[in-house]
């Protein structure tokens, strides 16, 4: 794999858990369980939506096939998705719907602070941009975490229960492959190492402030996602996010 | 006399529409970039329509490339729905003051930050009943407490978070615990 390959491949795995992430929140539109949760899922999902909308602009200038941003993002079926499986688990109970969202903000909080320091420039713009976001999702989810943590004893047993469901996605945010070690290798992405440092570093502080317990460093972990295999849950969302630009291709207005 | 090449229908549509609105005497050619901060500060932000672009820190720099103009802009938030709008906005601004064509550049470069909202801008937000940002931006920690907000009404400092998000991507939503009003903040970033 040349630098060039791993950068179009891993600006779509940026673009991609954005994306997905952001269609997921989108989900609870007009079902939240308060109004002030529902603008801020929307808040974090626009966020989300528009700086995928970033990456996929960079990726298409560099892929360069005619494609551009929403014809990556609504024409590729979920083999060619990059997405992280985390970003794509179902949102079920709030507290699924929070620890995604801390686990998913403390990898992204330090992916961004790494790649806006990047010798990209253009990377390094939008990562710049997108970290300001992201600092504040993450502020708000690792409250949430905590609140609901060491809050009543059911609060605290669903998030509990949040945090094994999900803790067997997060291994394929720290663990890098060929892709992560020629941007690193590259002056683009984060150092493997440290950003797996910094992720359990942080993770372990919140839950521990939230008197909840981690899964085990060494558990087996689902990976996949940043190669198209995917859990059954994507096809459902692109099915639905797609529909649209399948049903009526290159129209000009909606 | 411009000259009637082979100008597809919509460009046609657009300089009808524009020789419409200007003056006959229009001389965009005399404006100096002054003149022309000065016509962008009539450019209102759309959702938040007290203040303009150029007091929020939006529009970056004007100048002129040969004969055209060339204005930098630069989004406040990643997936701000506003951003399109206010491009158009402002390249209608240009166009009514005589402007043939405009180029209005996205730049992402450095990243929009609260602190450049001017002082004017910031107390028309207040009066506005926004509260604005508070401290500096670099000053933001990541998990630590929230601030003391200012309530924009009452001047009172007991105010209470409600929700970390408000209504757009820019604002934040706060309770005034003194007047009990509640009120938007402008989230410092």
């Amino acid at each position: 794999m040349t630098q060039s390959e791993a950068l179009k491949e891993y600006l779509l795995r940026l673009a991609d858990s954005d994306m997905i992430l952001g269609q997921r929140l989108s989900e609870l539109c007009g079902k939240a369980p308060a109004l002030e949760e529902e603008m801020a899922l929307m808040n974090v999902a626009l966020d989300l939506v528009g700086q995928a909308r970033n990456w996929y602009e960079y990726a298409a200038e560099l892929i360069d096939d005619g494609r551009d941003a929403d014809k990556l993002a609504f024409r590729r079926d979920a083999h060619d998705y990059r997405n992280l499986l985390l970003t794509e688990q179902p949102n079920e109970d709030y507290a699924v719907t929070m620890g995604r969202q801390f686990f998913f903000d403390v990898w992204h909080y330090f992916t961004l602070k790494s790649l806006s320091e990047a010798n990209d420039e253009r990377i390094a713009g939008v990562a710049a941009k997108a970290l300001k976001e992201a600092t504040y999702h993450l502020r708000r989810s690792s409250e949430w975490v905590k609140r609901l943590g060491d809050g009543t004893e059911e609060s605290h047993r669903r998030m509990q229960d949040a945090i094994d469901i999900l803790w067997r996605f997060t291994g394929e945010l720290i663990t890098p492959d060929e892709t992560d070690e020629l941007m690193a290798k590259a002056g683009i992405g984060p150092d493997p190492e440290q950003l797996k440092n910094d992720w359990h570093g942080l993770v372990s502080e919140v839950l521990a402030q939230a008197t909840l317990t981690p899964g085990a460093e060494d558990a087996w972990m689902y990976m996949g996602g940043k190669h198209g295999e995917h859990t059954e849950h994507l096809g459902f969302i692109l099915a639905e996010m797609q529909f649209l630009q399948r049903a009526y291709p290159d129209a000009k207005t909606w | 006399m411009p000259k009637h090449g082979d100008s597809d229908a919509r460009s046609a549509v657009d300089i009808l529409i524009a020789s419409d609105r200007v003056p006959a005497n229009a001389r965009p050619d005399l404006l100096t970039e002054k003149d022309i901060w000065a016509l962008l500060e009539e450019v209102k932000d759309p959702e938040v329509p007290a203040v303009s672009v150029v007091e929020l820190g939006i529009v970056r720099a004007v100048r002129w490339d040969g004969k055209e103009l060339s204005v930098d802009v630069t989004p406040t938030y990643s997936g701000c729905p506003a951003t399109e709008l206010i491009e158009e906005l402002i390249s209608e601004a240009l166009r009514a003051a005589g402007f043939r064509n405009p180029r209005i550049n996205q730049v992402l470069t450095p990243a929009w930050t609260t602190d450049w909202i001017t002082d004017e801008g910031k107390e028309k937000l207040r009066a506005f009943g926004i509260a604005p940002p508070q401290g500096s931006s670099s000053k933001m920690s990541l998990l630590g407490e929230p601030e003391v907000i200012t309530c924009p009404r009452c001047g009172s400092h007991e105010t209470e978070r409600v929700s970390e998000f408000g209504s757009t991507a820019c604002k934040a939503l706060y309770r005034c615990r003194e007047c009990l009003e509640p009120f938007d903040y402008f989230k410092c970033i």
